[in-house]
């Protein structure tokens, strides 16, 4: 009996014990949790979700322009192809004609003019930056290109404007606003991002391929032009993709030496329009809900496709490349 | 041709282009310092615009590109970091993650004109603001948060990796490692990036145009109200900034001396520019000797 109820005392000792071990380690488990939540949840919840806001922006960019711009094509029931390949713009009549073949042409254009002068400029520069004189290269070149991106695409607009047209109208007659002001003020504008990634792609050619070459007796042109430059192809390529992508979406310093006649240039020296230039002139003159101010929405959402096919150009020649 | 004088030559020609593009640089900056002389006098630098008469000022544009220049960071920069957290330390591979790299270079790559333009959309219209100054800082986030997020995931990508895993072998939780032992030693970078990201702000005009307008009240520092449209440091009115001013010069010219202020507006713009370009490489050079030992 006694034995008995000593063995219920213990038992009763014991059940006690582990019910405050129980209590203490729910009570541990809760601060844990607390302490996780101070220490790590908040934290990686913020982190998250700036991660996820970037698409959430992307995505509402991407819908909200299109929602408006393809009210062209379904509120007003103009032919998409009528569109892009027809070239009357009237858009404020009465029976508005919203080809807008002239912006498309005018901004293929300046922007491919822009890449074939700064194209092999830059890859130029690159080339100097680590073959020919590195020290002038990181000390010098760097800094300059540095700098050409740092100035405001007004000023390159403004100078382009004050210095470029003047001459151009006294050395080859016109009115100085023209495709070519574009093409030359955009060449330069693009010049350090062609000249920037080309650097980096002709950086990491192995310089066993150099010296490979230099032993078989080669030049350093010869190595350059023949070995470095056509194993740093693909890197190249996409500096010169997305400097041609910078020029098609640069849009006040076209704006501002192009002259934005709503016609195709007949030469390099008479004036046009562009697709930026023209939604940065009428998108503020025109009435929401106007066929006129939809037609300039769809522009501006093929302005987006397009910098949307650079990229996926890009991409490909990325996947080429690793592939190899 | 023999091939050593081929070399010779064409090694010339490299040299003459470089020289030639360093030539260019200095002469576009040399040109338009020099157009722009008298830039530094206060009463241009202070005073505000006239209209139809010449000698007005930039008083009100340049406080507001500075303002607008602030209030875009204070919107974009936590941003930034904590999606470069969220990539450099969280983000597991996987479809979401490319989503997420894909996004950034969209988004990256997106003409200034289409964030500007998606801003009237959002922050012009469909809020009610009107052009607002609040509107243009959130147009210039946008523009300004791949760079940001790309520049916080490489400065905490390369910080964390001598100290990461002593800091978790301390029991410390991802989030505290981050948070105070990896994003302190990054900082110096990442202030390097946005730094040279101001630098851009500073000049941006084209998602400005529609945003935050092109007109610039008189300003009145007597009171402070981030609502209230009579204060200077009110959120919710319009605010041309200097960049967007040389636009309007040039397309309007309401004032005689039109010219004259563009250049030297654009000379208080390249100057800033080299101002942000020195700061950073100094910041920057501080980072590689403390990364390298040498102080």
């Amino acid at each position: 009996m006694k034995n008995n109820l000593e063995n219920f005392n213990g038992w009763l000792q014991k059940q006690s014990a582990i019910k405050n071990i129980n209590l203490r380690s729910v009570n541990m488990e809760k601060k844990l949790f607390w302490n996780k939540l101070k220490n790590e949840y908040i934290g990686r919840g913020f982190a998250v979700f700036c991660g996820l806001i970037i698409i959430v922006l992307t995505l509402s960019i991407i819908i909200f322009i299109a929602s408006k711009g393809i009210n062209t094509f379904i509120k007003w029931r103009y032919p998409i192809t009528e569109f892009l390949f027809t070239s009357n713009w009237a858009p404020d009549s009465s029976n508005p004609k919203l080809g807008a073949a002239i912006f498309f042409v005018g901004s293929i254009l300046v922007s491919v003019g822009a890449v074939i002068i700064s194209a092999p400029i830059g890859i130029a520069l690159a080339v100097f930056m680590h073959y020919i004189s590195p020290k002038v290269g990181s000390k010098i070149l760097q800094p300059s290109l540095e700098l050409f991106v740092g100035i405001p695409s007004v000023v390159y607009g403004w100078v382009g404007f004050s210095v470029l047209l003047p001459f151009l109208k006294r050395g080859f007659g016109g009115i100085g606003f023209s495709l070519i002001a574009g093409i030359l003020v955009l060449s330069i504008m693009i010049l350090p991002t062609i000249a920037s990634i080309s650097a980096d792609a002709v950086k990491t050619i192995p310089k066993s391929y150099m010296e490979a070459s230099y032993g078989l007796g080669a030049t350093r042109w010869q190595t350059i032009s023949r070995v470095i430059i056509p194993s740093a192809k693909s890197g190249i390529l996409t500096g010169v993709v997305l400097g041609l992508a910078r020029a098609f979406g640069e849009a006040l310093a076209v704006q501002m030496v192009i002259g934005n006649t709503v016609k195709f240039p007949g030469n390099l020296l008479s004036p046009t329009s562009t697709l930026t230039s023209i939604l940065t002139m009428d998108m503020g003159n025109t009435v929401s809900g106007t066929a006129w101010n939809d037609a300039l929405w769809s522009l501006a959402l093929f302005l987006l496709i397009i910098s949307f096919m650079f990229i996926i150009i890009i991409r490909a020649i990325e996947k080429r490349s690793e592939i190899k | 041709m023999d091939a050593k004088v081929k070399d010779k030559i064409l090694t010339g020609v490299l040299y003459a282009v470089t020289f030639f593009i360093v030539a260019l640089l200095v002469a576009l900056i040399g040109y338009i310092l020099f157009k722009g002389k008298g830039f530094l006098k206060p009463s241009f630098l202070f005073g505000s615009a006239k209209f139809g008469e010449a000698g007005g000022g930039i008083g009100p544009q340049l406080f507001n590109s500075f303002y607008m220049l602030i209030v875009a960071l204070i919107i974009s920069v936590p941003f930034g970091i904590g999606g470069g957290i969220y990539l450099a330390e969280y983000a597991r591979k996987g479809k979401l993650l490319n989503m997420i790299r894909l996004c950034i270079e969209t988004m990256s790559s997106l003409p200034s004109i289409v964030v500007g333009l998606f801003g009237l959309l959002i922050f012009v219209n469909m809020t009610g603001w009107g052009f607002t100054l609040l509107s243009g800082a959130l147009a210039i986030s946008i523009l300004n948060l791949p760079a940001l997020t790309r520049v916080s995931e490489n400065a905490i990508r390369i910080a964390s990796i001598p100290v990461k895993e002593a800091s978790l072998g301390l029991g410390a939780t991802r989030w505290q490692t981050i948070s105070k032992v990896v994003l302190p030693s990054a900082i110096p970078q990442i202030l390097t990036g946005i730094i040279l990201a101001s630098g851009r702000i500073f000049g941006e005009a084209a998602a400005l145009l529609y945003t935050a307008g092109m007109s610039a009240p008189k300003l009145n520092f007597s009171y402070v109200s981030l609502i209230d449209n009579g204060s200077a440091f009110s959120l919710m009115r319009p605010a041309e900034t200097i960049a967007v001013y040389i636009w309007k010069l040039n397309s309007e010219g309401m004032v005689p001396d039109a010219a004259q202020i563009a250049n030297k507006a654009s000379a208080v713009l390249v100057i800033m520019v080299l101002l942000f370009n020195f700061l950073a490489r100094v910041l920057g050079r501080k980072i590689y000797e403390s990364y390298t030992g040498k102080k």
